[in-house]
């Protein structure tokens, strides 16, 4: 999911600022010569909403904008479908700028090519819940039966389709945004834009809501923009994260980037109290594997352990972790033996974009967790006590990641770390 | 003691004198007959009707609406006291008040939505029409009544113009807090799947307004019985009529007569707009209304909120 530079970008925000009550443009003037927010509204009166900011969001990805009240978050994000225009800059969606478009342009970009999510879900009460998911394609003009079928559809997605032809009004909170987001999907729209969707949520329907839009954008594999104001949220969702500050964006990475390399004091603080287990997947922690054949003898197997210098050893065949072994396994057993006759079968094994708390309770029968790929082939071994070493040791444990993050070029997951790590 | 008359006299009286006499009769008098040609053909079809249709099924009628919109009770007392109207020999009066009542207030309707929708989107606008509103509302109707026998004459139509005046700015001002009051949000998500104003306006903003716009037609249609007897004074006739001559025998009995239709008038008209605005279900649009009105109960009462939780956890 790093890799999405190579994937088309479909917003393109360059150089955004907003500024409120800034009729003369004094305030503009003023930014563009770099002086702060604060002297511009102390002197002028002039409220910079949004300073300068630029990003890119991939196609299929999902981009969280995580600030706090006030950061300019809400505003930004109602820049992208023109609902607020900015001040000065660019806004590519798909390559019409909204920023500069007519009314009729940006109406069509509305229709055809981004949506939006509310927080406050803003249903509308007098409409049943069908007809709440179809309205934007009432208001494309699309007919009666096609629209109603369409909003089915969505509706069906997020679980809600017996509910079609009840009021809003009746749904509990949660159902309710399952609508506000069927209503955002029913256009299907390439581009989802979500202003703290799940903010009025209580923690728990929250959590479900969060996964649940992982789940469904992995079928769907919408351009997200995600606002949010809760850094675990972000981390969670984020393909990448940008966190924004005074209007302007303080750092823009992945969940792992934000959490090893803290730009500044502010993110720092952020990144403090967050659940690491949750950031950190398999690949990130992983070893080398060291591997021999399911066709091998326990000499090759002594051979591969004294070259890299390991007590542990996966068999594989065609790349797929059929078992493991151990040094006291192969201790008095003969060298022409097979390996397969004194390997432990079965070996525990995990996928290489499980987060660490998922891998908690595999890990707890002390045995070492082959991480394999999509595929199912071995890419790379955990050892049991270094998920717990990596959550706890905050020091190592950034250390670690920007190692792993920075040799990772390739999909293969390295392990640099392995000197690091006591075997 | 030293005042300003001393030294500097306005002929307000005289100036007002001259414009209307001088200007506004002489020059406008054919548009103004013009505008009341709408009035009197809308008044003479509906008083036809009401003259048309026996009392008993006009009593019918209004029976059921009450009892659809307000209840076995007000229905009960619609039909008594149509039938008490009827018997102390006041229905063709009653008719003729009706039908100048439903008269005025549609053309307040027709009139003062729009007017409302228009100021509820341009603060401008409200600007402007905010004051005339005011002097419209606080100005004596006895005030405007002569100028209006001048340009119109005197009969029913002036009489309901006079009426239109006074009833108007209740529904303009409801309907212009009813749009205004509509959730910000609702308008975002509105404009953010690519809706034009026309279709905010008649998908979202209306219907959620017109809860509002009901309780300002029903302060409207209060107003215009409140006009009766004074549009009487012009020559209006009906209810109002049976008042003024009354009062002018000094025949108290006839009078009050008079007064007590208005009432019952008053009361069940009331009670059915009432009903109209409220709805049976918090949220109400037109359709709801009606759909209200066929079954005689709210159209999705099975999906209230503790019903629904209760499937929820049963599920």
């Amino acid at each position: 999911m790093r890799y999405t530079a190579l994937m088309s970008v479909k917003v393109k925000v360059e150089s955004v600022s907003k500024l409120f009550n800034d009729e003369r443009g004094e305030g503009l003037k003023r930014l563009a010569q770099g002086q702060s927010k604060e002297r511009i509204f102390r002197e002028t009166g002039v409220t910079v909403g949004i300073n300068e900011v630029s990003f890119d969001v991939n196609e299929g990805e999902i981009f969280v904008i995580m600030g706090l009240s006030g950061s300019g978050k809400s505003t930004l994000v109602r820049t992208l479908n023109g609902l607020i225009p900015p001040t000065s800059g660019k806004i590519l969606i798909d390559g019409t700028d909204v920023a500069s478009c007519d009314k009729k342009t940006l109406r069509n970009v509305r229709r055809e090519k981004i949506s939006m999510v509310f927080q406050h879900f803003a249903l509308f009460p007098h409409k049943t819940v069908a007809e709440n998911v179809a309205f934007g394609l009432k208001v494309k003009g699309v007919d009666k039966d096609r629209r109603r079928d369409e909003a089915m559809k969505a509706l069906e997605k997020v679980g809600l389709d017996a509910h079609a032809d009840t009021l809003p009004g009746s749904l509990s909170g949660g159902m309710q945004q399952r609508v506000g987001l069927a209503r955002g999907l029913a256009n299907d729209p390439q581009i989802l834009l979500m202003d703290e969707p799940f903010g009025a949520l209580d923690p728990l329907i929250r959590r479900e809501m969060q996964d649940e839009l992982l789940v469904l954008q992995k079928e769907l594999k919408k351009t997200i923009v995600f606002i949010t104001h809760d850094l675990n949220e972000a981390l969670l969702l984020g393909d990448r994260i940008a966190i924004m500050k005074d209007g302007a964006f303080v750092q823009v990475g992945t969940a792992q980037d934000i959490v090893s390399e803290p730009a500044d004091d502010y993110v720092r603080a952020f990144v403090a109290d967050i659940d690491r287990s949750r950031v950190y997947t398999a690949s990130d922690i992983a070893l080398d594997a060291h591997r021999v054949p399911l066709t091998g003898t326990v000499a090759d197997a002594r051979k591969a352990m004294e070259a890299a210098d390991t007590e542990i050893l996966h068999v594989v065949k065609d790349g797929v972790p059929a078992g493991l072994l151990t040094l006291a396994d192969i201790k008095d057993i003969k060298p022409q033996e097979r390996v397969m006759n004194v390997m432990h079968a079965h070996p525990p094994t995990v996928p290489q974009d499980a987060y660490l708390n998922e891998i908690y309770s595999e890990a707890q029968a002390g045995m070492p967790l082959a991480v394999t790929d999509d595929d199912g082939k071995l890419v790379g071994v955990v050892e049991p006590g270094s998920i717990f070493t990596h959550l706890a040791n905050e020091e190592e444990a950034t250390e670690d990641a920007a190692e792993t993050s920075t040799s990772e070029d390739t999909q293969e997951t390295k392990a640099k770390t392995q000197a690091a790590e006591p075997a | 003691m030293i005042s300003p008359s001393d030294f500097i006299t306005i002929p307000f009286d005289d100036a007002v004198n001259s414009f209307v006499h001088g200007f506004l009769v002489p020059y406008f008098r054919p548009f103004f007959r013009a505008l009341q040609v709408p009035v009197n053909e809308l008044l003479m079809a509906i008083n036809q009707l009401f003259t048309v249709v026996p009392m008993l099924v006009t009593t019918a009628v209004f029976a059921l609406l009450s009892w659809r919109l307000a209840g076995r009770t007000m229905a009960i007392v619609t039909f008594l006291g149509f039938c008490f109207i009827d018997m102390i020999g006041l229905w063709p009066e009653t008719m003729t008040t009706l039908s100048m009542i439903i008269t005025s207030v549609l053309f307040c309707a027709i009139i003062g939505i729009p007017v409302g929708i228009l100021v509820a989107r341009s603060d401008i606008g409200w600007k402007i029409v905010r004051p005339i509103l005011d002097i419209m509302q606080t100005v004596p109707s006895f005030v405007y009544l002569v100028p209006i026998v001048m340009l119109f004459g005197v009969g029913r139509a002036p009489g309901i113009i006079a009426t239109i005046i006074f009833a108007l700015p209740p529904i303009v001002r409801m309907t212009n807090l009813g749009i205004r009051n509509v959730r910000g949000d609702l308008i975002e998500a509105c404009e953010s799947f690519g809706a034009t104003s026309w279709q905010i306006l008649w998908e979202v903003q209306f219907p959620l307004a017109l809860r509002t716009v009901m309780a300002g037609l029903n302060q409207t249609l209060m107003l215009a019985l409140s006009m009766v007897v004074i549009a009487a004074l012009i020559g209006a006739e009906g209810l109002g009529g049976i008042v003024n001559t009354g009062l002018g025998r000094l025949d108290v009995g006839l009078a009050t007569a008079g007064g007590v239709g208005i009432v019952i008038l008053a009361i069940v008209l009331d009670r059915i707009t009432q009903g109209l605005a409220e709805g049976r279900n918090g949220n109400l649009s037109l359709r709801r209304a009606l759909m209200t009105f066929f079954r005689g109960q709210s159209p999705d009462r099975s999906s209230d909120p503790d019903t629904l939780s209760g499937r929820e956890k049963a599920a």
